[in-house]
């Protein structure tokens, strides 16, 4: 079971709640799952988004697999100079 | 400069990282023959100009380009009509609405026409006949105006996005974000002094020396090549085609030179315009813009208005740091408040946490990245608030800082989450032990003399970087990557190469890449190109070796395993054949198996995070509010210093910029939201006659996760400065600005005001 913690904009469409425990094992399921939940979250990540996976962050994340992960934090798209 | 080095098994002995080799580019650059956009012409080529709105905010009633088009030397005229509808906005910054105005312009220089004609002089004409009919709007310009109550809306229907509230009502806040960690009332109580104050900053501009310019040739085949200047052509090609609604290989974007970017150049405005003028006209088409255009079309860096308020114990333990954070978001939107957010508190170790940020739409152009974005303005908060709080519990400023920095192991932040994970190993605190530890911080101060600390944080980026390698007849190494060099990074790439495969830095020749002949490369940004990109060329490098090793083993006609490669050559394990060089390998390679070269390609990841700590010394005059820096010191942890000048150039670079905001910088404008400055002369940015040398300390504290222990040192440079300026005009003369630019009529009145109260 993975917990996934959510940023602002993602919690409008989860009631609120800000931590989830899902079972996935990429990140591809990791959302099919929590939309499955909460519809409009796969929607609402169309526009771009970061991973922080176990403390690791993801700048364009998609397919990682998620077997050995315990914690997933969702991010804005990530931007520097 | 100087070097602190830590004690690690990475940061070993190396023959050419760490060494300042002259940079290969730089014999073209100074003798005028590297090519920059703007001197670069083809045949036929005729010229484009962009008509901009006059109006910070007007519906367009309609556009008449008839007598435009008959005007001499016109070949070419586009409007929204010649563009597709955006299907989406595919995230920050909303490229597609602000290519060109659909219906409406948001902003003065908004695009809503480009010409193209035989002359620059014949499109500027043709232009002006362009008749637009504009019914004015009116503006809103700040984050005050914005957030008011009757504020007139921009959107008319834009509802908050991420509000708690599920805010029905329209507004002109695009999105807010909320995160809290620990208990923020619970840490208030804890501490034994609290304070809270407010700070704002303006817009300001990258001020890149170089105007966006751009030459686009596009054929009756459908193809399109584009030459221009930018920090990531593959950035261009692909935004590019997604405007034009064309398939991104029907694109081919040549990089040329790049005369400074600091994040302004990772977007486009004028490659579709140009594209879509030449596919009209059937010639290749040049634009460049001026100066106005720059200032008044491309983005500066928001505006904000931040509310900081810490807590904390006598023995230095902060407690508690709460901050609410507006920042303009140009007129579509941004992440900026929420970068702020990340970076807010990220230096320190504090556990209870509460942030909230607000992106305020406004009638501005839109805002681009500049180097650490939205992290200078709030530093310039925290760090302004931390001062204060050194001196009312009578503590060294330093000392606070090292009582309270992130180490390995603590808490790192992220934008809309308490914490993105543990920090890895990083060199905050050696940074500010560097300061303490310098001669500068106990020179005497005389009088209206003031010192001034802060430090800075940016979280850097990793990304997709593409490298390969070519190795020619006589042994020399091409290495070609993907990444603009926008700080040297050419040199830095050559001396890892030169590393690894163990020959002479001046024997490889590293270039940048088209994109057709070099692997998908993400945008030169977040100070990841050194980084990520460097990993690229090892990765390259590597194989390399292990190809060259594979043909002395057949020029011996030995096992792999008996050869090993030791600076340069090949040498037989048990001694039993004459060392072969790279020269001799590369020579015979026709007949061992064909042309040896390497690609590196990957998504990289384990970008470490950067930090600085600045100590500057100024000097108030009181009779004019002028301030003039005396000595200024940066101490920065770049991990490994790959090419130590470029290091403390853009530690350096940073602070000057970093300055510019902290005393000078600003957009200024009218009541009716046009731009008042949009020149050098009265935009004032620091020359070289403003400023002391700056002096560095690069401190290594390598990043394991990169194979020479790199970490981006490209933008955090510049957060620092405006709190440290402050600090040290607080420190000369007593009194805390907390409105930037710090000008002298804002010293000066901040100076009257205290006498006047103290009288």
């Amino acid at each position: 079971m993975i917990k996934v913690i959510l940023g602002t904009n993602l919690k409008n469409i989860t009631n609120g709640l800000d931590e989830l425990e899902v079972e996935a094992t990429s990140v591809k399921s990791l959302i099919a799952e929590m939309d499955r939940r909460y519809p409009g979250i796969a929607d609402a990540l169309q526009s771009g988004f970061a991973l922080a996976i176990d403390g690791e962050v993801i700048a364009n994340p998609g397919y990682e697999k998620l077997e050995e992960v315990s914690e997933v934090r969702f991010l804005s798209p990530i931007q520097g100079g | 400069m100087s070097v602190v080095a830590e004690d690690n098994s990475v940061n070993q002995s190396y023959k050419y990282v760490g060494t300042r080799p002259v940079r290969h580019d730089g014999l073209e650059k100074v003798n005028g023959k590297a090519r920059f956009a703007a001197d670069i012409s083809k045949p036929r080529m005729i010229h484009g100009h962009v008509l901009r709105s006059p109006h910070a905010h007007a519906k367009i009633l309609s556009i008449d380009t008839s007598k435009a088009e008959s005007m001499p030397g016109v070949k070419a005229i586009v409007t929204a009509s010649d563009f597709p509808l955006p299907k989406k906005d595919e995230g920050f910054p909303h490229r597609s609405k602000n290519l060109i105005a659909r219906g409406k312009v948001y902003y003065e220089g908004q695009a809503v026409a480009a010409v193209a004609a035989t002359t620059r002089r014949h499109a500027r004409e043709a232009a002006a006949k362009i008749k637009v009919n504009y019914q004015e709007l009116p503006t809103v310009m700040t984050i005050n105006e914005a957030m008011a109550d009757d504020a007139p809306l921009v959107h008319e229907n834009l509802i908050t996005k991420g509000s708690d509230k599920k805010e029905a009502k329209p507004s002109n806040i695009a999105e807010m974000d909320f995160h809290e960690r620990g208990d923020i009332d619970v840490g208030f109580a804890e501490a034994d002094f609290v304070y809270e104050n407010e700070f704002t900053t303006e817009a300001f501009h990258q001020g890149y020396i170089e105007p966006h310019a751009c030459l686009a040739d596009t054929g009756k085949d459908g193809r399109s090549e584009i030459w221009c200047s930018s920090q990531g052509h593959f950035m261009v090609r692909s935004a590019t085609a997604k405007m034009l609604g064309w398939e991104t290989s029907k694109i081919k974007v040549i990089p040329a030179e790049i005369g400074g970017g600091f994040g302004g150049k990772t977007t486009i405005y004028l490659e579709p315009l140009a594209v879509k003028l030449s596919e009209k006209a059937d010639r290749p088409v040049k634009m460049v813009m001026s100066r106005d255009e720059v200032f008044k079309a491309t983005g500066p860096a928001p505006g904000t208005k931040i509310r900081v308020k810490i807590g904390a114990k006598k023995s230095g333990e902060i407690t508690a740091g709460k901050a609410w954070l507006a920042y303009e978001a140009g007129p579509f939107g941004g992440s900026w408040a929420k970068l702020g957010g990340w970076c807010i508190f990220a230096s320190y170790n504090i556990p209870n946490v509460q942030i909230e940020a607000y992106e305020i739409i406004v009638n501005r152009p839109v805002n681009i990245a500049y180097r650490a974005p939205s992290a200078p303005m709030a530093a310039y908060a925290t760090e302004s608030v931390l001062d204060h709080i050194a001196k009312e519990i009578d503590m060294d400023p330093i000392d606070l800082r090292i009582f309270n920095a992130v180490k390995e192991g603590d808490n790192q932040p992220g934008d809309s989450v308490a914490s993105t994970g543990k920090y890895p190993k990083i060199g905050f605190k050696e940074t500010l032990e560097a300061i303490k530890n310098h001669p500068n911080y106990k020179i005497p101060l005389g009088p209206n003399q003031g010192r001034g600390i802060a430090t800075g944080y940016w979280f850097n980026i990793a990304q997709t970087s593409s490298a390969t390698i070519n190795l020619s007849e006589d042994g020399r190494a091409v290495v070609m990557t993907g990444s603009p060099d926008i700080g040297g990074s050419r040199a830095s790439m050559a001396i890892m190469a030169a590393e690894v495969i163990g020959i002479d830095v001046n024997l490889i020749q590293p270039v940048v890449g088209d994109t057709e002949t070099v692997g998908f490369t993400d945008v030169t940004e977040g100070s990841r190109a050194t980084y990520a990109t460097g990993i690229a060329v090892v990765n390259a490098a590597e194989k390399i070796v292990r190809k060259v090793k594979e043909r002395a083993s057949i020029m011996w006609d030995c096992n792999l395993e008996d050869v090993e490669w030791v600076d340069g050559s090949a040498i037989h394990k048990d001694g039993k054949e004459t060392p072969i060089s790279l020269p001799e390998i590369t020579a015979e390679a026709k007949k061992t198996g064909g042309p040896l070269n390497a690609t590196g390609s990957l998504e990289t990841k384990g970008h470490g995070p950067a930090f600085s700590t600045q100590l500057c010394d100024l000097e108030v005059d009181p009779e004019t509010g002028r301030v003039t820096i005396l000595r200024y010191t940066t101490a920065q942890d770049a991990g490994t210093a790959i090419h130590p000048s470029y290091v403390e150039g853009q530690m350096q670079g940073g602070v000057a910029q970093g300055i510019g905001m902290a005393l000078n910088e600003e957009y200024i404008y009218n009541q009716k939201g046009r731009m008042e400055n949009s020149g050098f002369l009265d935009y004032r940015m620091p020359v070289a006659s403003d400023l002391p040398m700056i002096e560095t300390i690069i401190v290594e504290v390598p990043n394991p996760r990169h194979p020479f222990g790199v970490r981006g040192v490209g933008e955090v440079g510049i957060v620092p400065p405006l709190p440290a300026v402050a600090n040290a005009i607080h420190d000369a003369v007593g009194v805390r600005l907390r409105e930037a630019p710090m000008s002298p009529v804002k010293v000066l009145k901040a100076l009257n005001q205290k006498n006047g109260a103290n009288g």
